[in-house]
């Protein structure tokens, strides 16, 4: 079938590509533009470990075709880290243990990003509930969700920290 | 797995999109935020020869109030309705059931009509819409018609809609001051799909209960009103006796599947035990 041509931005990079329509959003990333750091885990919604984050929303990239996602702008968990180092929520995730086999870690990072974007504070519920479409075999989630509550209040000190700061 | 090769097109415009559907030559199946028919084409449940992706219509992502009504558009998706005030104040109903649909990063794509068009028969919103007496607005190319929520539904992933056909808006009517409402749902875990979904709206007119609305969903092929119960209900006090004795009746009435580890039986159950807490939630919410 005719493929299709196109350009989105991922991590910051413009990349372009001609891609078959079946192809979905997780095979492209992984495949074509050699960011594995996306899982795949059950390619029918599930699971959440394809979670990334397209134009400021988390979502499923098994249930996108590569196609769809002309125009945005995508960011995987390849691209979080800054100049500075890690994230603060893979800080928080490295330090509360929050990961052991690592296999969930990308989707629960991008599952957190939209909620701490949205909610600097959350609520242990509102932290599970965030989490609720991500399955993780080994930590029993609750370093994670000790991760996310201590990655909130990093955040919010480091935000302090800069309206602290002369401009 | 993956899913079959298919032709992709994303007209910027209703009309071509319509054409398309109109074209029977090529299979063709609307693309809306795709967290039904994905999974069913990546399992090979589902091959379409082509896909229209509606994702970049314009002006069909909107929740507006109209009339006496509020119009929910083809491209509303579940976490912008979840979060919508306006749907909140007149359905609160709707962002109680939207916790248990789903999750985040599904919702964020996932749309009201691809999920009424995909008609599970374990899904929560083909109850509410019927419960809250919703119009459906659906167009071809020829032009349009509006099917009532309750007629929309025909069977597991079996709705009314003609395969040139497409479901552009959702119109639920703002209930009367007063309506009390209640909603109750087991599932395995929340976000997954219901065993039992209850739902009701009622009012109580001089201790009565007058213009009861009950629908359920998980219990049967498709979501479906209780209208035998409705009618016993109209006109009767509201009290727990009378709550009971109309859930053992619905309980024994519906047809639920039997599978594996959820019976049919203890779907009945579930019926038979949630149906009286939503109906005094909904009479207490009367009064208050
Ligand atoms: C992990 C997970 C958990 C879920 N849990 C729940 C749950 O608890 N309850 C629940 O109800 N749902 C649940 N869903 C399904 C979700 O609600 C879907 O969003 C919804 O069923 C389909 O909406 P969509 O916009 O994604 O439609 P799509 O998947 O794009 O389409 C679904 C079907 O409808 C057709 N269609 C779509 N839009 C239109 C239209 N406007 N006119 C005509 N036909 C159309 C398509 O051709 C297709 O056949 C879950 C999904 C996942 C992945
Ligand atoms: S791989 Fe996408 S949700 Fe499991
Ligand atoms: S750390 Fe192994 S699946 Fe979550």
């Amino acid at each position: 079938m005719n493929k299709k041509a196109i350009s989105l931005t991922v991590n910051g990079r413009v990349r372009e590509a001609l891609v078959p329509p079946r192809m979905l959003l997780s095979d492209f990333i992984r495949h074509e533009l050699e960011l594995p750091g996306t899982h795949v885990g059950c390619e029918h919604g599930v699971c959440g470990s394809c979670n990334v984050v397209v134009d400021g929303k988390a979502v499923r990239s098994c249930l996108m075709f590569a196609v769809q996602a002309n125009g945005t702008e995508i960011t995987t968990v390849e691209g979080y880290d800054t100049a500075e180092g890690l994230h603060p929520i893979q800080q928080a995730f490295w330090e509360e243990h929050g990961l052991q086999c690592g296999f969930c870690t990308p989707g629960m990072l991008a599952a957190a990003k939209e909620l701490l974007a949205a909610n600097p504070d959350p609520g242990d519920d509102e932290i599970r509930e965030a989490i609720s479409g991500n399955l993780c075999r080994c930590t029993g989630y609750e370093f994670i969700i000790n991760a996310i509550r201590s990655a909130a209040k990093a955040m919010r000190e480091a935000e302090i920290q800069k309206t602290l700061q002369p401009a | 797995m993956k899913p079959s090769a298919f032709d992709y097109e994303c007209p910027t415009d209703l009309n071509a999109v319509l054409a398309m559907l109109g074209d029977t030559e090529t299979e063709t199946s609307i693309l809306a935020g795709g967290q039904s028919l994905v999974p069913m084409m990546n399992y090979r449940l589902a091959a379409p020869e082509r896909l229209v992706d509606i994702n970049r219509l314009p002006d069909l992502d909107y929740i507006r109030e109209d009339a006496g009504f509020v119009a929910i558009g083809a491209l509303a998706r579940h976490g912008e309705i979840k979060a919508s005030e306006l749907v909140g104040r007149h359905f609160p109903m709707m962002s109680e059931a939207y916790d248990w649909i789903a999750h985040a990063a599904v919702r964020n794509r996932g749309t009201l009509c691809g999920n009424l068009c995909h008609a599970d028969p374990a899904s929560e919103m083909p109850a509410l819409m019927q419960v809250l007496d919703a119009t459906l607005v659906v167009a071809k190319a020829t032009g349009t018609r509006e099917v009532t929520a309750q007629d929309f539904f025909v069977g597991t992933y079996e709705t009314v809609l003609e395969s040139d056909e497409m479901l552009t808006e959702v119109r639920i009517p703002i209930p009367e001051a007063g309506t009390g409402w209640g909603f109750e749902e087991v599932a395995m875990r929340k976000g997954d799909y219901a065993w039992c979904t209850v739902v009701a709206t009622l009012r109580v007119v001089e201790g009565r209960i007058a213009a009861p609305r009950i629908a359920v969903s998980g219990v049967g092929d498709a979501a479906i009103r209780l209208g035998a119960q409705e009618e016993t209900l109209a006109g009767a006090e509201p009290t727990s006796a009378v709550f009971e004795e109309i859930a053992a009746a619905a309980a024994a009435a519906v047809n639920p599947p039997n599978v594996e580890h959820i019976s049919a039986d203890y779907r009945r159950d579930l019926l038979r035990s949630l149906l009286p807490r939503v109906l005094s939630a909904a009479a207490s919410r009367v009064a208050a």
